[in-house]
């Protein structure tokens, strides 16, 4: 078990052959994408952020050429086990077998495809890694969901993603819009096995509130990487959940950046990781606009030798971001012997114009405190750890506001509860 | 009738330079219907007595027995102890987030009686035992501890002791940090408590303020984590006239 904390460090020029994707204004269109370089017309939407970036993200590219299959010795790999990662390396074509998508829309909300290039697909997504990119190539048609202006989708829109088998491949692009002042929640749920390799484009339309909620509910075998990927317009308001139960390795990125002023992001997080799991949540949020909010808070529980959970929580402040307030934090309970939770806020900060920044990250066992608390109630130990365990977790699911969701969560709690407290508890005197 | 017997207890605590003996022989009898106060200085281990009854595991008993109605207590884990008719109201009472105080009083309260609480006459004896402490009736759904004040945290732990009823009772510094109107709401819910005739309370106290309220049958003194002296109601009413200085100066020169 590893704590580690990173404090900000850039490049001095900031600058990055492949970058001046992530500067493009809101009516960039995907056609414009691959050619912008820095300085160019397009990055000069935004003219105070094109000669600085962060270097944790430099920008990303459509092309899978210019991501080389990592190594594990790269920044952005080096926490991940990329042998048992490789099948989603190679860039294969979809097995049409490998997963079932099922889509519920709730009344007024519109269903279509993108085709590669076709906007707003790749307006706002930018493959930032290998797989992102290989999803990009390779997805064929996106499924393209619209919430229209103002419409308030009284329902979740469901996609269930249900694995077939662990060895077949699927690419998946989807694409979310939600319309000006539309109100709106997607749940993502992830079951069954495969070697899922999917982006999530986000449009947050100005003054629209959109919650997405990604549930990965994996068998043991499974394999996921994505990369989802939100675009949070002027007074807009944007939630989103990573849940992460099962899989043998799941890599996801949750990145925010804004269309306008005014715009909040909150990335919540709650995971579970079993013996042998692997299981990576990197964020990245890009203040680029004045007066935006983000709010980080995941949370895990970790079990079992082998059990690996990586948060990187990086926070780029660029210099037209004056008055933004941050916050990340992220905090590991570990269960039992033999587990590693690595956490890393970065905070990169361009602008000192700010209302707020911080981040905390934390790593501990229980509490001795609240265990003997409990039990000099005449709680037992297995029901004080169940309390405490739930209370962890409690602020997350309550946020979720899903029923179904919450009580899946619950349920999913309860499971991996009863593993934990089939293992001995470490000696207490 | 029940008894509480505390017979030549030592106890010590592991510190950087090694195990440091705490409690060097402590003698008490607790039986149900009495109330004991124990007083003493600072650093004195009075606090220690009380964690070491509940059985915290910082606290090693290196000799000595303690037992409820014959039961070797010292041999139970924490909550056993606790459903033997242990409680021990914490001077520093532990917040644990996430947990509400409706859950965590409905889950102390079932494995108290190994059965769940009638859900009607529950939540009514809740409320009624929040209102006693003149908790609001929202405190239910904070999480437990967290957020609350010294004086709301001490409130808690009376309505805690109020609900789960125990045999005995041990108050460690409960009046501490309380102002006036809080230690008199306070007093009132152990003189309930006390007032069923046949539970037994352990008062650890640093001021004889709470004394004024709550009537001790015996008073103990304890210096350098033993009994020093023992007698009525009176002796409170000494300690208040001359403090500890007698007993710290007594034992320097020992």
């Amino acid at each position: 078990m590893t704590t580690t904390d990173t404090s900000t460090d850039r490049r001095p020029d900031g600058t990055h052959p492949d970058r001046g994707v992530a500067d493009i204004g809101p009516g960039a269109t995907a056609d414009s994408l691959p050619a912008g370089e820095p300085g160019g017309a397009v990055a000069g939407a935004i003219e105070t952020s094109t000669t600085v970036a962060s270097h944790l993200h430099p920008g990303g590219s459509f092309e899978v050429d210019d991501h080389p299959v990592p190594t594990g010795r790269e920044e952005v790999w080096r926490f991940t086990p990329v042998k048992r990662l490789r099948p989603m390396f190679e860039p294969v074509p979809t097995d049409d077998s490998a997963v079932e998508h099922q889509v519920t829309l709730p009344q007024g909300v519109v269903q279509g495809v993108l085709a590669p290039g076709q906007a707003p697909r790749g307006t706002v997504l930018v493959p930032a890694d290998r797989p992102a990119a290989i999803a990009s190539a390779q997805a064929g048609e996106a499924l393209h969901l619209q919430v229209p202006a103002e419409h308030v989708a009284t329902e979740p829109i469901r996609i269930t993603v249900t694995g077939r088998a662990a060895d077949r491949r699927s690419n998946a692009h989807y694409v979310v819009e939600a319309g000006a002042h539309s109100e709106a929640t997607v749940v993502l749920h992830h079951q069954g096995s495969a070697q899922h390799n999917a982006n999530l484009e986000v449009v947050v339309g100005d003054g629209a509130r959109l919650t997405v909620i990604s549930v990965q509910d994996w068998d043991a075998d499974a394999l996921h990487t994505g990369q989802h990927e939100a675009r949070v317009g002027r007074d807009a308001s944007y939630q989103h959940i990573a849940v992460s139960f099962g899989g043998d390795v799941v890599r996801l990125q949750s990145n925010v950046s804004y269309a306008g002023p005014g715009g909040r992001a909150e990335l919540l997080g709650l995971y579970f990781v079993d013996g042998g799991q692997h299981i990576e949540h990197r964020l990245f949020v890009d203040h680029n606009t004045p007066k935006s909010e983000s709010n980080v808070d995941y949370r895990g529980a970790l079990q079992g030798a082998g059990a690996h959970a990586v948060w990187i929580g990086d926070v780029l402040i660029r210099k037209a971001a004056e008055g933004i307030d941050t916050y990340e934090s992220n905090r590991n309970l570990v269960l039992t012997d033999g587990c590693r939770a690595d956490s890393v806020p970065n905070l990169e900060i361009e602008t000192g114009e700010i209302a707020g920044a911080g981040h905390a990250s934390t790593t501990g066992r229980f509490d001795d405190e609240q265990l003997f608390y409990l039990r000099s109630r005449g709680i037992d130990e297995t029901e004080a750890r169940r309390l405490v365990v739930h209370g962890f977790f409690a602020d997350i699911i309550r946020r979720i506001g899903v029923d179904e969701v919450e009580e899946l969560l619950l349920a999913a709690v309860e499971r991996e509860l009863e593993i934990t407290v089939g293992v001995p508890a470490a000696p207490t005197a | 009738m029940a008894t509480l017997e505390i017979k030549d207890l030592h106890v010590q605590v592991e510190t950087e330079s090694g195990p440091k003996a705490i409690l060097n022989g402590v003698d008490l009898t607790i039986r149900s219907g009495e109330t004991h106060a124990i007083m003493g200085p600072n650093g004195s281990g009075k606090s220690t007595l009380a964690y070491s009854i509940a059985g915290h595991p910082k606290y090693q008993v290196t000799s000595g027995s303690v037992t409820l109605d014959g039961q070797d207590l010292l041999e139970m884990t924490v909550d056993e102890r606790a459903r033997a008719g242990l409680f021990l109201a914490m001077q520093y009472p532990v917040e644990v987030p996430g947990v509400s105080v409706a859950n965590f009083l409905r889950t102390a309260k079932t494995a108290m009686d190994g059965e769940a609480p009638k859900i009607r006459t529950w939540v009514k004896d809740v409320t009624t035992a929040m209102e006693k402490m003149q908790l609001d009736s929202s405190f239910v759904q904070r999480s437990v501890n967290e957020g609350f004040s010294g004086g709301e945290k001490k409130r808690a732990e009376i309505a805690q002791l109020e609900l789960l009823n125990p045999k005995f009772a041990v108050l460690d510094e409960t009046d501490s940090g309380l102002d006036i109107d809080a230690l008199r709401v306070v007093s009132d819910g152990v003189n309930r408590f006390t007032g069923q005739g046949d539970r037994g309370v352990l008062l650890i106290t640093h001021y004889t303020r709470i004394l004024r309220y709550i009537k001790p049958d015996f008073v103990h003194v304890f210096v350098r984590g033993k009994v020093a002296e023992q007698g009525g109601p009176e002796l409170a009413d000494r300690l208040e006239a001359e403090g500890y200085d007698r007993y710290l100066h007594e034992s320097t020169g020992a």
